[in-house]
């Protein structure tokens, strides 16, 4: 297929091929493509660091037979991601062979540029926005990880198109009940380290295949796309028989890569974004900056700083601000600085407002239930769709539980900075199993799962007393992402080593520095629970928390395109935010 | 006609589908279209159990037909004898059907033809037997109110205007059909012998399905499956061909 002139709107040859450079593929092609009406690769067409992929290498010519009456396509290998170029379906109606691109353009439909589909959610010309099909991966959905049951002959991936194009018809005898989850060639291997975290082989059944589709940054229902629409996918990404797991969300950091969120600066700003930005390798998505104890005037100057926005190549989304005191217990405050512990005693809930000063963008909120007047500060910060959290307190349960009912709904970090559980007072810890909740509900609670917080053994009793309610968080320091050595942060000296930060000089820890995608894996492995539970538990609870489960934390029907790609050990492969790449592996990208 | 009979169900399933898929290479196929099976009446499209969703997670979604391609009868049509006399139209206007896949019902039923049914009929509105209500009761939760009482469905006529026809009969519960179908006559009541007049017929089946069968007759047919497996022979000529 002859590369098309340059038309209004949609760049040229020239100006494609400039912008994604062999430099950031890595390998030497030059773009090939057929149509570009609706096909959303305006200019760049780069996501993030990585390629987009978008464009197709030096497939084989002709290499679509004339005679298959299906959507005419492309297809290159671009390592592990392979890209398919197809042309819209309606183009192949009214035309065949090259050239059609002009055709199109000058049948009045207006090329969409990439920017422009990507920031409009279901806006209009939404039935004319390009849609993307992942295929050969796993999907976590549904509680269960959907895999591609139908295996290909001999475990070749990828799809046999009806036509026939690269057909073996008539299976070898060899394929009968070979059933394997797609792989492509040099796609890793299941990982069997600990052994647990081993994945059970596929299930023995076909009509199993799930693929992910994407159109204008949701996932789509390809059933509605097929019978009523009538169209087929415009791109293809073979994932390589990778998992595909909801993003991750953090809603508790407190800073990293040197950034503190608490620190009043002029540019808090790009400090988020920063952070934002670099947390897309964990696999985080969306998160909460979380601002520890500090006196009301810098809550007053960080807090406008911070607005909630959405995710994209520059970050992962702000979903609000997780304020962590200072309206908490003095006995368990941690690390948290004792001079700006405050109280409501006085005025409720106008004592909160004057700390924070506006509470737009504010998610969440950690306070001891022990304190007067806790009720009613509840109450209201619930009732303005605030999360109320219960942490660095002394309450025993009875005090949690009222604080339950009056509306919290999170416990911060269990165990740490609270009552030890005690088998005739448990405390906040047996919220996890207390039976005086309001019905129909559960109370979720965050755990740091970093191997050094949180003994193992109590990791587990938690989890396997209450499962759902499991919430991994990061609680990260600015050391997280800083290298070996000693770092100067603030009025701290900090050393880090491997994953875990002291203060320099002394064996007394400094805050955790594990990434989410390593609290996932160390969760899994320690609990030996299933894999779609430790994702789960890093994307989908902290939605339900948040009350976001129609749109992040899951991959069904209608919600935000914002996804992970992790290989069998789950290890970050590519982050997407809203169905584009917006991170991705160095060993992916070669 | 052929009677090819395999060991177990997924043997069954993998023959029946490793000979359409040689079916299609050797025909070439360039602008031909294949029919589907008729949709009961009633159900919304996005309702699981409509042969919408059925034939999506099942077939459409593991394959790249392009979507103009699959025709479906929609059984939410205001006009619903139009809706069958269009598809009747469209079947014509593809050249008709190559190849007719189907199953048969306990009660010797093909589509929805009940016992009864013309062994001419055409693409029609059929109300469903007692026997078929029963079998998808499974389908709706065992509620026996929910599940559709009529259906469209193509007539046994289309199908036979079919150049070739397979039939995939497999359990035990199918075995008296399958006897009917194929040792005694033809048979308005058992729609499936309608079959033994088509010039080009294989039934596929399983052990459990040839239960009520004589020996002779299944003696015989398994003789021939040297004959048979040679119709699933890998064939590369598409390969080639490009």
């Amino acid at each position: 297929m002859e590369p098309l002139s340059s038309s209004p709107g949609c760049p040229g040859p020239r100006a494609l091929s400039g912008a994604v450079s062999n430099k950031v593929l890595g390998c030497d092609w030059t773009p090939v493509w057929t149509a570009c009406v609706g096909s959303g690769w305006g200019r760049g067409g780069v996501g993030g660091r990585g390629g987009h992929g978008i464009l197709a290498g030096p497939g084989r010519a002709g290499h679509v037979g004339g005679r298959s009456r299906g959507p005419a396509a492309h297809v290159m290998r671009l390592s592990q991601l392979r890209v398919t170029w197809v042309r819209p379906s309606s183009a192949v109606r009214s035309r065949r062979g090259a050239g059609s691109g002009l055709g199109l353009l000058g049948s009045g439909r207006r090329p969409l540029g990439r920017a422009r589909w990507l920031t409009m959610r279901g806006g209009q010309d939404g039935a004319r926005a390009p849609v993307l099909q992942f295929t050969n991966c796993r999907i976590l959905r549904g509680q269960a990880l959907l895999r591609w049951g139908a295996g290909a002959a001999r475990g070749r991936p990828g799809r046999r198109p009806l036509g026939g194009r690269r057909g073996r018809a008539g299976v070898g005898a060899g394929a009968a009940g070979c059933f394997r989850a797609g792989r492509g060639p040099g796609s890793c291997r299941v990982a069997h380290g600990a052994g647990r975290a081993a994945l059970p082989p596929p299930p023995p059944a076909f009509g199993r295949r799930e693929d992910l589709w994407v159109r204008e940054g949701r996932v789509l229902d390809p059933e509605k796309l097929f019978f009523e629409e009538r169209r087929v996918a415009d791109e293809r990404r073979d994932c390589g028989g990778c998992i595909l797991a909801p993003g991750f969300i953090d809603v508790q950091i407190n800073g990293g890569f040197g950034v503190d969120f608490s620190q009043a600066t002029e540019d808090v700003g790009s400090g988020v974004a920063l952070v934002a930005q670099r947390i897309l390798s964990h696999g985080v998505t969306s998160f909460c900056p979380t601002l520890v104890t500090s006196p009301p005037e810098v809550y007053h100057k960080v807090l406008p700083q911070i607005p909630v926005k959405s995710g994209g190549p520059h970050g992962a989304g702000v979903l609000g601000v997780h304020l962590e005191g200072p309206f908490i217990s003095r006995e368990k405050r941690g690390a948290h600085p004792e001079a700006h512990l405050r109280s409501f005693e006085t005025n409720a809930f106008h004592d909160v407002l004057a700390t924070y000063g506006p509470l737009d963008n504010v998610r969440i909120v950690t306070l001891a239930p022990e304190l007067g007047r806790s009720h009613e500060v509840i109450q209201a910060l619930t009732a303005r769709g605030i999360c109320v959290s219960l942490g660095h307190s002394v309450a025993n349960l009875q005090a949690a539980e009222e604080a339950v009912q009056s509306g919290a709904t999170f416990i911060t970090h269990l165990f740490n900075a609270m009552l030890p559980f005690h088998h005739r007072d448990p405390g906040i810890v047996g919220l996890l199993t207390s039976d005086r909740l309001p019905p129909g509900r559960h109370i979720f609670y965050g755990m740091i799962a970093d191997g050094t917080h949180t003994n193992p053994a109590a990791l587990r009793i938690a989890h396997r007393a209450h499962p759902q309610g499991l919430v991994l968080v990061t609680d990260a320091v600015p050391a997280l992402g800083l290298g070996n050595g000693r770092h100067t942060l603030g009025q701290q000296e900090v050393e880090v080593d491997g994953l875990t930060a002291y203060v320099a000089g002394t064996k007394t820890l400094s805050g955790s520095i594990a990434p989410m995608d390593v609290c996932v894996r160390h969760f899994l492995q320690a609990t030996g629970c299933s894999v779609e539970l430790a994702l789960e538990a890093a994307s989908l609870h902290p939605a339900q928390l948040l009350g976001l489960e129609k749109r992040k934390g899951t991959l069904d029907f209608g919600a935000d395109a914002d996804f992970v790609m992790l290989d069998d050990s789950l290890h970050v492969r590519a982050t997407y935010i809203s169905g584009e790449l917006v991170w991705q592996a160095e060993a992916a990208r070669q | 006609m052929r009677l090819v009979i395999l060991d177990n169900y997924d043997l069954a399933s993998e023959w029946a589908a490793k000979y359409i898929c040689n079916r299609i290479i050797q025909f070439k196929p360039g602008q031909d279209r294949y029919f589907t099976l008729g949709l009961p009446t009633g159900l919304p499209r996005n309702h699981p159990e409509s042969y919408h969703s059925y034939m999506w997670n099942n077939f459409f979604k593991h394959i790249d037909i392009d979507p103009n391609n699959a025709h479906i009868l929609d059984g939410n049509a205001t006009d619903l004898q139009a809706e069958c006399d269009a598809f009747e139209k469209k079947i014509k206007e593809a050249g008709g059907i190559d190849l007719f896949v189907g199953g048969i019902g306990p009660d010797g039923h093909i589509a929805f033809n009940e016992p009864g049914s013309s062994l001419v009929s055409r693409t029609r509105l059929k109300t469903l037997a007692m026997d078929t209500i029963l079998a998808n009761a499974k389908y709706f939760d065992g509620d026996l109110s929910k599940v559709p009482t009529m259906a469209l469905t193509v007539g046994v006529g289309t199908v036979m205007d079919a150049r070739e026809v397979m039939i995939l009969i497999t359990g035990a519960h199918k075995a008296f059909a399958l006897y009917k179908a194929i040792e005694e006559g033809v048979n308005h009541m058992w729609t499936v012998s309608a079959f033994q007049q088509h010039p080009r017929t294989i039934f596929v089946c399983d052990e459990d399905a040839t239960l009520e069968l004589r020996v002779k007759t299944v003696k015989y047919f398994k003789g021939l499956m040297h004959v048979h497996n040679k119709l699933v022979d890998p064939l590369y000529s598409m390969k080639e061909g490009n």
